[in-house]
């Protein structure tokens, strides 16, 4: 126990960090004197990416890792680490990220000053929103689309059939025809699909 | 040919009929007074019987006389009476449909269970004996595995595979918790003095326990299609009860060879022996079923060219992998789900959308009769003196265990689930799980199979079996809707398939496998995604066709389901205003302008016929009167100056596109349908005008004829079509109108215009205007605005004009446009008319002065 809670300290600002992703909870549910499983593995594997030992990541990290690299949009998911401007991201960061992808708890008591929890709804969709919205002008354009498109479907499409669907994806949630898909409009568009299921991720819970 | 496959299955044998030729005639003959209220019926079969007696046998030893008609009954015996028995069990369904009230309290699988108690009643009150009833051996090689197909062929795949862990721990180890725990604690009330004295022991108890422990996938179906509950719930269900029937079987063959061995002979070994088989025999039988579908698969990349039975091959494929599975003692119902399930997704991509439709139509009648019939004769066997020997404690108790057990099973086994699951199952759900643990057929079917040499009480079973089915059928089922509204359970949210969702569930998808490999661990997503790499490298490869593999994309498909859509979308919306009028959005202008129109055309329609009185067929007349709408874009008064190209451009498409009858007899021309597809001649030509019009675009267009972006498309397609068209040269002139193929360039098909006008008229008004292919020209060349009409006079002999004018007539506003006029002058009304009884030698002649005044 005693090994586990030194490797807690380790972490700068542990405190404020499970506050913030509700990573803290695992502790509670543990009891008292283990610690927070999830942060302690999600810190291994920080370290274990972070091969030089400069306590934060670069996107080269991220690189190294071969299934990433397979990825049709793994770059963009990289790219959606590093904050705009810079080069590098802390474990700080590094679990925030990943806590967007805490399943829903439900059970947890609702307090009403409490913020947004990082794992809430639009939080998921806002993560998803921008890795198409690569200028961050908060909208996604025709030509945003159409690379991810092109990412995502391959070699099996052509080139006028892929503007297409492009176009016809836009028109789908476009509502106020300025062919551009706004954040609102992305989240409208998704009303009906399960994103709690569809963007959680087991271990983190 | 698929359908008589289909039918020769049903066909074989569904009942078992008396021996006596005497009997089954009355009984015939009651099942019709019993649904066609015809009791004359009854007294004809009666008058019938004497006379079968005397030509009983395939032909009488001694005739005296040439016998004009004989009485075969013998000859049709079994097939009449087997057709006569489906025919019954449908109408029944009719009949529970028709009341729609009733089925919205009582879910139809009980409402055909009561139906066969009436039925069978009949049959005892006629027969004293009941004649027919269900046979395992029927139920189990002619009625089951078409449902089973068909649920599997129809199973949600991808919910299947991923909630599979759960199915398959609810399926394997609930039925065995179930087979166990009912068997001992009959068993056990037994030893207790609970049932009087019984002659049976505790290993048939259990085997008792495996057969009534399966959940009935068909009754599941049956009531669960009618609550709607959330799609995890119902492949839950679901494909438990399909998976766990096999589990069931096989459970039963196993018990069932202990009590045959005896209680004494039973040590270590052979219950180890019994386990074993118990897994050779499920995942044998799986595997033989994805043998099967890869077989089926594999098949069906080939048969294009033998579409009509393409999706008899299926059927017939599903049903031997039923049978091999069962000739090699493997459980049958899991090889056919599995056959199923896994054939679904390359069949549907091998095969011609045709015999996709045609195929889950042939699965859905052949599973939905069966499954009547299933429920009616379930009714029917009841109706038995013989089968009934009531123990009051041993059904009670069977009813409680089975359900007290269930609820313990289901509670338990979602407990471990949930610690792993992300997403958790509500308690509600779980609490419907359990409540739907409906038994059915397959118990009784397993019931009935019982030795009566080995199991003394085979009969008591046998009831209790009944009992049981009848109280989860129908009491469940029918608190099984108020129970889900009360609980409040989940429904399935009905989602629209949009591109959106489709993009963004793959997008998820990414990001989480992302998000696994970064924190380096894997999960549901990285088999996902190993299996789907795996798949589109070997599997699709070998199963699919290559052209078939191109296309399997989700969003692509999503993308071709909605374009199908909006075509019919499209197609309905343009005759429901009386037309496929190209240009919308003018409608409500429009309006007061036709009527204007049909008026006037129904003012000079009369006035001509009674004047001229042509009296050699007034069918086109009539038909224009009948639709004095004409199925035109008639939107003259919305077309200001600036559409002029527009409506030049459809004229010339129109004119070079529009088969012209060499033959002036050529039938009639109907304003509502615009059949240009009937003859092979015409498609011939067609094509092969289109084929030139666009090579001439294609050349226009690379002699730079303002390259835009619109037009920059249509010179990629036109050379991919270059090789397949004509060697046609670009200088060869061709009769009609060749000057103006420039006019042409956006005009490759009537589809394409089709597009652009729509597209035009709803988004960007206008914006048609900018098409560069004809604006130059427009002001290049004005011979252009000569109709072709004149500069083809010449050819007058070889193109009845009559014909070209019909063509032409509905689509072309700007000639509209000088209706009025026209219509005043009687040469031209005479002429008009004539076209359209498109008969008249004198047509030709008057045509050209006609449009010359026009014009």
């Amino acid at each position: 126990m005693g090994s586990t809670n030194s490797t807690l300290l380790k972490i700068p600002n542990v405190e404020v960090l499970m506050q913030e992703t509700g990573l803290k909870l695992v502790a509670e549910e543990n009891c008292l004197n283990v610690s927070p499983a999830h942060i302690i593995r999600l810190h291994d594997r920080f370290k274990a990416l972070d091969k030089e030992g400069r306590g934060h990541l670069c996107p080269h990290d991220f690189g190294a890792i071969k299934e990433l690299a397979m990825n049709p949009i793994g770059d963009r998911i990289i790219g959606a680490f590093f904050s705009p401007g810079k080069e590098t991201v802390d474990f700080h960061t590094f679990v925030k990220i990943l806590a967007h992808f805490r399943p829903v708890d439900k059970d947890r008591p609702k307090e009403p000053n409490s913020p947004e929890p990082i794992n809430s709804r639009s939080n998921k969709l806002k993560f998803a929103f921008q890795l198409y919205d690569q200028d961050k002008d908060g909208k996604i354009s025709r030509d945003e689309l159409l690379q991810v498109l092109r990412a995502m479907l391959g070699m099996q499409v052509t080139d006028e059939q892929l503007e297409s669907i492009a176009d016809r994806t836009i028109q789908e949630a476009d509502l106020d025809r300025d062919d551009t898909i706004s954040f609102e409009e992305f989240r409208k568009s998704l009303e009906k699909i399960n994103i709690d299921h569809k963007m959680s991720i087991r271990f983190l819970r | 040919l698929a359908f008589s496959i289909h039918f020769a299955l049903l066909l074989a044998l569904i009942i078992v009929f008396s021996t006596s030729c005497k009997a089954v005639t009355l009984e015939v003959g009651s099942v019709e007074v019993g649904y066609n209220d015809s009791s004359k019926s009854s007294a004809t079969e009666d008058t019938s019987t004497s006379i079968n007696g005397s030509t009983d046998g395939h032909a009488p030893s001694v005739i005296s006389t040439l016998p004009i008609v004989t009485w075969k009954w013998h000859h049709i015996e079994t097939p009449y009476l087997v057709a006569l028995w489906i025919l019954t069990c449908w109408l029944c369904k009719l009949v529970c449909e028709l009341n729609h009230n009733v089925t919205s309290v009582i879910p139809e699988s009980g409402l055909l269970i009561i139906l066969g108690f009436i039925l069978g009643g009949i049959i005892w009150g006629a027969d004293k004996a009941q004649t027919f009833k269900l046979i395992p051996t029927n139920f189990f090689y002619y009625l089951l595995p078409q449902i089973i197909l068909d649920a599997s062929y129809c199973m949600p795949n991808k919910l299947f595979f991923s909630n599979l862990g759960a199915i398959l721990i609810h399926a394997i180890i609930g039925t065995c918790w179930n087979a166990a725990t009912v068997g001992t604690a009959l068993w056990a009330c037994y030893e207790g003095g609970a049932m009087g004295t019984l002659n049976i022991g505790p290993l048939q108890f259990l085997l008792f326990g495996a057969l009534i422990s399966a959940v009935d996938p068909v009754a599941v179906i049956a009531v669960f299609e009618e609550v709607h509950v959330n799609e995890v719930l119902y492949i839950l269900v679901f494909g438990e009860s399909l998976l766990n029937d096999g589990v069931t079987v096989v459970l039963y063959n196993v018990f069932d060879a202990f009590v045959s061995l005896g209680g004494l002979k039973i040590n270590a070994a052979e219950i180890v022996k019994g386990i074993v088989s118990f897994f050779v025999v499920a995942f044998g039988g799986s595997f033989l079923g994805v043998v099967f579908a890869i077989l089926i698969s594999m098949l069906t990349r080939v048969t294009k060219n033998v579409q009509v039975i393409e999706a008899g091959f299926i059927v017939v494929l599903g049903y031997l992998s039923y049978l091999t599975a069962e000739m090699l003692s493997l459980s049958a119902i899991l090889s056919i789900t599995f056959c199923g399930v896994c054939c679904q997704k390359y069949i549907n991509a091998n095969m011609d959308e045709k015999s996709v439709t045609t195929l889950r139509y042939t699965l859905k009648v052949m599973a939905n009769g069966s499954e009547t019939m299933i429920f009616v004769f379930l009714g029917v066997s009841a109706i038995d003196k013989n089968i009934w020997v009531w123990n009051t404690g041993f059904i009670l108790l069977t009813i409680f265990f089975v359900v007290v057990f269930r609820f313990i099973g289901v509670f338990f086994l979602n407990w471990v689930l949930n610690q792993s699951r992300l997403i958790p199952i509500d308690i509600t759900d779980q609490f419907v799980m359990a409540y739907g643990g409906l038994r059915g057929a397959v118990a009784y079917g397993l019931a009935a199979l019982l030795d009566e040499k080995k199991i003394p009480e085979k009969n008591l079973m046998l009831g209790t079996t009944l009992i049981v089915v009848y109280f989860t059928v129908i009491l469940q089922g029918i608190t099984m809707k108020p129970l889900v509204q009360w609980l409040k359970v989940k429904k399935a949210t009905h989602s629209d398939l949009t591109l959106n969702g489709k993009m963004n569930n793959r997008a998820f998808e990414h990001i989480l496998t992302a998000m696994e490999d970064i924190c380096g661990r894997m999960g549901d997503n990285w088999w996902t995604r190993h299996w789907s790499y795996f798949e589109d490298k070997y599997v699709c490869r070998l199963l699919m066709k290559s052209d078939a593999r191109k296309h399997k994309d989700p969003i692509f498909g999503a993308f071709h389901k909605l374009n199908l859509e909006d075509a019919t979308k499209y197609v309905i919306e343009g005759e429901r205003k009386g037309s496929l009028a190209f240009i919308r959005n003018y409608d409500s202008a429009s309006v007061d302008f036709k009527k204007k129109l049909a008026l006037e055309y129904a003012d000079f329609i009369t006035a001509d016929v009674s004047e001229y009185d042509f009296g050699i067929d007034n069918v086109p007349v009539t038909s224009v009167m009948k639709n004095p709408i004409p199925s035109v874009s008639l939107d003259i008064h919305e077309q200001d100056r600036k559409s002029m190209p527009d409506d030049l451009s459809a004229h010339h498409l129109l004119d070079q596109h529009l088969y012209k009858s060499r033959r002036n007899n050529c039938p009639t021309y109907s304003r509502s349908h615009y059949n240009t597809s009937e003859n092979p001649d015409e498609m011939q030509e067609i094509f092969q005008r289109t084929m030139r019009s666009r090579l001439e675009s294609f050349k226009s267009a690379k002699m730079g004829v303002n390259p835009a972006k619109k037009l920059s498309k249509y010179p990629k397609k036109d050379s991919a079509h270059k090789p397949n068209g004509k060697p046609a040269d670009p200088h060869r002139t061709h009769p009609y109108g060749d000057e103006d193929f420039g006019f042409s360039a956006d005009s490759a098909s009537s589809s394409e215009i089709a597009d652009h006008f729509h597209g035009r008229s709803t988004n960007t008004p206008g914006a048609g205007v900018d098409n560069p292919a004809f604006i130059p020209e427009m002001d290049i060349s004005p011979p252009m605005r000569n109709p072709p009409w004149q500069t083809e006079t010449g050819n007058k002999t070889a193109v009845a004009p009559s014909q070209r004018a019909q063509g032409r007539l509905p689509w072309m506003p700007t000639n509209l446009r000088h209706l009025a006029p026209l219509r005043m002058s009687t040469h031209s009304t005479d002429a008009f008319v004539m076209a359209d009884a498109s008969l008249d030698e004198e047509a030709p002649e008057k045509k050209p002065g006609t449009h010359h005044t026009r014009l």
